[in-house]
C-alpha cells in the first residue's frame, strides 16, 4: 500500500505566535517552528498500517525551507521518503489554494492511502482533509479514532457530537486523524541517524503542475483585511478561600444573573 | 434582497440553537433561507424556522444525504447556491460542517472563513486565533462569502419570516456516495448539554484529582444546565471521556460562562475556551495563568468551593 502522510510544520504553541506586519500571514521566524501535533498521530497510524500491510510511507510536506525540519522528524519515526513541496509562489496561500497544491502533488506522486491530521494547530480550519477529498475525488475518512484496511476495503470510526459514526468505503481515499487515535512513537537514535540518508525529493510549483494563479496570496479566495492583538481582559476579582469561596462564586454569579 | 443561505443543524428532528444563531445573524445580511439536509423535517421544525426569521426553507430530506459522510450535503449547497444565487451562505463552525462549507467552497469557485465569531459590514468576519491573542477580520474575495460562524457567538432574537417551503430534489452523485455510513453508535451522553452548543460550561482538570471524584463537576453542571468539559491533562489520565476535552486539540468553547475547576490555564486549554464571556475559576494555586483570564477566581481546594458553589446555586433557585 503506498500512503502519503502529509505534515504541517506549525509555531510552536507554547511561543508567542505572531501574523506578519506587511502582508498579514504567520510570522514564520517568530516562533519554532514543530511538528503539527496532530500529524505525529498521522505518521504513527501510517506507519501501522504499513507494518500490518507492506508498502511504503511517503512524507509530503508543503512550506519554507524551514520545513525540511518536520520532514526529518517524519523520517527518523520511521517513514520511508519524503516529498517537500517548496516554492516562494506557494507563500500565502489559503486553505483552497494550500489543498490545491497539495492535490496536485498527490496526482503527481501516487497515492493509496492520504494520512493527515484532523487540524493544524496554527489556522485550526480543519477543512484541510475534506477539501482533499473533493478535489481528489476520493472517499473522505475524516475525524478517525480507528482505521482498518482489508485488501481495497477501508473502515474508519468517525468521531461525532454523539459518538461514532462506522464508515466504510474503497480506497483510494483520504484519512484525518484525531488524538488518540494512537500514541506516536518516538524517534530511536537509529531512526534519527537512519532518516539522513533518506530520499527527499524537492518539487516547485512547475513540477507538480500546479497553476500560479490559484496559489499564494494573490490567488486565494480569501484575505486578513485587518488584525491586531486581543486586548487583555479585563483584571478579574480573586478572592482566598476562606470556607466561603463557593458562596462567594454564587454571589459573583447572581450579579451576573447566571442564578 | 438577496438569499443568505443558512445550514439547518438538527438532531432527532428538533433545530439546534446554533441554527437559530445563524438565521439571527443572517436577517442583518439579506433574506435567510433555511436549507434542511436530511430526514426529520416536521412542522414543528418548519415554524420554529420561520420563528427565527427563514424566509424561505428548502427542504431535502432524502435519507440518501445522510448516508454519506458530507460530500452529499455539499452538493446540496452548492445546488443552491447556483440557483439562489444568494449573498452568502451560513454554516455552524461544527467539525462537520466546516468540512461541508470546505468542500462547497471548491464545488463554487468561493472563499470559505472557519470559526468566525461576528460578521460585520461587508461581510467581513471577525475571529479570535492563536488561542485568543490574535483577533483578525477576513473577508472573502472570490465567489459566494461561504462562512462557519461559532456556537454562541450571536445573541438569538425571534422574528418571524414567511418560512415559504421549497422541496428540493437532490441527485446525489455517485463521487459523493464513497464513504459510507453503516452505523451511528452513540454513546451514553445523559440530558446535558452538548459541548461547543452549550451556554454554559463547567470544566475540570488536574486539581479533580480521579474519575470518580468529576462527580462533584458534573453535579456543578447539573446545577446550571451545563455541559462538562474536561481539560487535556483530565482526558490523558483517563478520569473523563477524550470527546470532552477542551482546548487546542479537543473542543473550542464560545460559551456565556465557563467555569474551570482544578485547571491551571495553560495554552493548549486556552486555545480552546478564551472567548467564553464570563469565565470563573477554581485552583489551588494563586499562580496558575487561568486567574490571568477570570472574572472571578477563588483559591481554594476545588472539593471545599464546588460543593458548596452547587448547594449555593440549588439554594438561590
Amino acid at each position: 500500500m503506498n500512503i502519503v502522510v502529509c505534515v504541517k510544520q506549525v509555531p510552536d504553541t507554547a511561543t508567542e505566535r505572531k501574523l506578519r506586519s506587511d502582508d498579514k500571514t504567520l510570522d514564520r521566524d517568530a516562533a519554532d517552528g514543530v511538528v503539527n501535533e496532530l500529524d505525529e498521530y498521522a505518521v504513527e497510524e501510517a506507519l501501522r498500517l504499513k507494518e500490518a500491510h507492506g508498502g511504503e510511507v511517503t512524507v509530503l510536506t508543503m512550506g519554507p525551507d524551514k520545513a525540511s525540519e518536520t520532514i526529518r522528524k517524519a523520517l527518523a519515526m520511521g517513514a520511508d521518503k519524503a516529498v517537500h513541496l517548496v516554492d516562494d509562489a506557494l507563500h500565502g496561500s489559503d486553505a483552497l489554494g494550500t489543498s490545491y497544491a497539495l492535490a496536485q502533488t498527490l496526482k503527481k506522486i501516487g497515492f493509496d492511502l492520504v494520512v493527515l491530521g484532523s487540524e493544524s494547530t496554527d489556522a485550526r480550519t480543519g477543512v484541510l482533509a475534506a477539501m482533499l477529498a473533493e478535489r481528489l475525488g476520493v472517499p473522505q475518512l475524516t475525524f478517525a479514532n480507528k482505521v482498518e484496511v482489508n485488501g481495497t476495503s477501508i473502515a474508519i470510526q468517525r468521531v461525532t457530537d454523539y459518538g461514532y459514526d462506522k464508515v466504510e468505503a474503497v480506497l483510494p481515499a483520504v484519512v484525518s486523524v484525531v488524538e488518540k487515535i494512537n500514541e506516536p512513537r518516538y524517534p530511536s537514535f537509529k531512526g534519527i541517524m537512519a532518516a539522513k540518508k533518506k530520499p527527499v525529493e524537492k518539487l516547485g510549483v512547475a513540477d507538480a503542475e500546479i497553476d500560479v494563479a490559484q496559489v499564494g496570496l494573490a490567488g486565494s479566495w480569501s484575505e486578513v483585511a485587518d488584525f491586531a492583538a486581543a486586548p487583555p481582559r479585563a483584571a478579574g476579582t480573586v478572592v482566598k478561600d476562606e470556607g466561603d469561596g463557593g458562596v462567594k462564586a454564587a454571589d459573583f454569579l447572581a450579579s451576573k444573573k447566571f442564578v | 434582497m438577496s438569499e443568505v443561505l443558512v445550514l439547518v443543524e438538527h438532531v432527532d428532528g428538533q433545530v439546534k440553537k446554533v441554527t437559530l444563531e445563524l438565521l439571527t445573524l443572517a436577517r442583518r445580511l439579506g433574506a435567510p433561507s433555511a436549507v434542511w439536509a436530511g430526514p426529520g423535517y416536521s412542522a414543528e421544525a418548519k415554524a420554529k424556522l420561520a420563528e427565527y426569521g427563514a424566509e424561505k426553507i428548502y427542504v431535502a430530506d432524502s435519507a440518501d444525504i445522510t448516508d454519506y459522510v458530507v460530500a452529499p450535503k455539499a452538493e446540496l449547497l452548492a445546488q443552491l447556491v447556483s440557483s439562489a444565487s444568494p449573498a452568502a451562505v451560513l454554516v455552524a463552525a461544527t467539525a462537520e460542517a466546516k468540512e461541508i462549507a470546505g468542500r462547497l467552497a471548491i464545488k463554487t469557485d468561493s472563499g470559505v472563513l472557519t470559526d468566525a465569531v461576528g460578521i460585520g459590514e461587508g461581510l467581513v468576519a471577525d475571529q479570535s486565533i492563536f488561542g485568543g491573542g490574535v483577533n483578525v477580520q477576513s473577508r472573502v474575495t472570490k465567489g459566494t462569502p461561504i462562512i462557519a460562524v461559532r456556537p454562541n457567538a450571536t445573541p438569538v432574537e425571534a422574528s418571524a419570516g414567511a418560512g415559504a417551503e421549497e422541496q428540493v430534489s437532490v441527485a446525489v452523485s455517485d463521487a459523493a456516495k464513497g464513504a459510507k455510513v453503516v452505523d451511528r453508535v452513540k454513546e451514553e451522553k445523559g440530558a446535558r448539554p452538548e459541548l461547543t452548543e452549550a451556554a454554559i460550561v463547567v470544566s475540570g482538570g488536574r486539581g479533580v484529582g480521579s474519575a470518580e471524584n468529576f462527580s462533584i463537576i458534573e453535579k456543578l453542571a447539573d446545577s446550571l444546565g451545563a455541559a462538562v468539559g474536561a481539560s487535556r491533562a483530565a482526558t490523558d489520565a483517563g478520569w473523563y471521556p477524550h470527546q470532552f476535552q477542551v482546548g487546542q486539540t479537543g473542543k473550542t468553547v464560545s460559551p456565556q460562562l465557563y467555569i474551570a475547576a482544578g485547571i491551571s490555564g495553560a495554552i493548549q486549554h486556552r486555545a480552546g475556551m478564551q472567548t467564553a464571556k464570563t469565565i470563573i475559576a477554581i485552583n489551588k494555586d494563586p499562580e496558575a495563568p487561568i486567574f490571568e483570564l477570570a472574572d472571578f477566581g477563588v483559591v481554594g481546594d476545588l472539593n471545599q468551593v464546588v460543593p458548596q458553589l452547587t448547594d449555593e446555586i440549588a439554594k438561590r433557585k
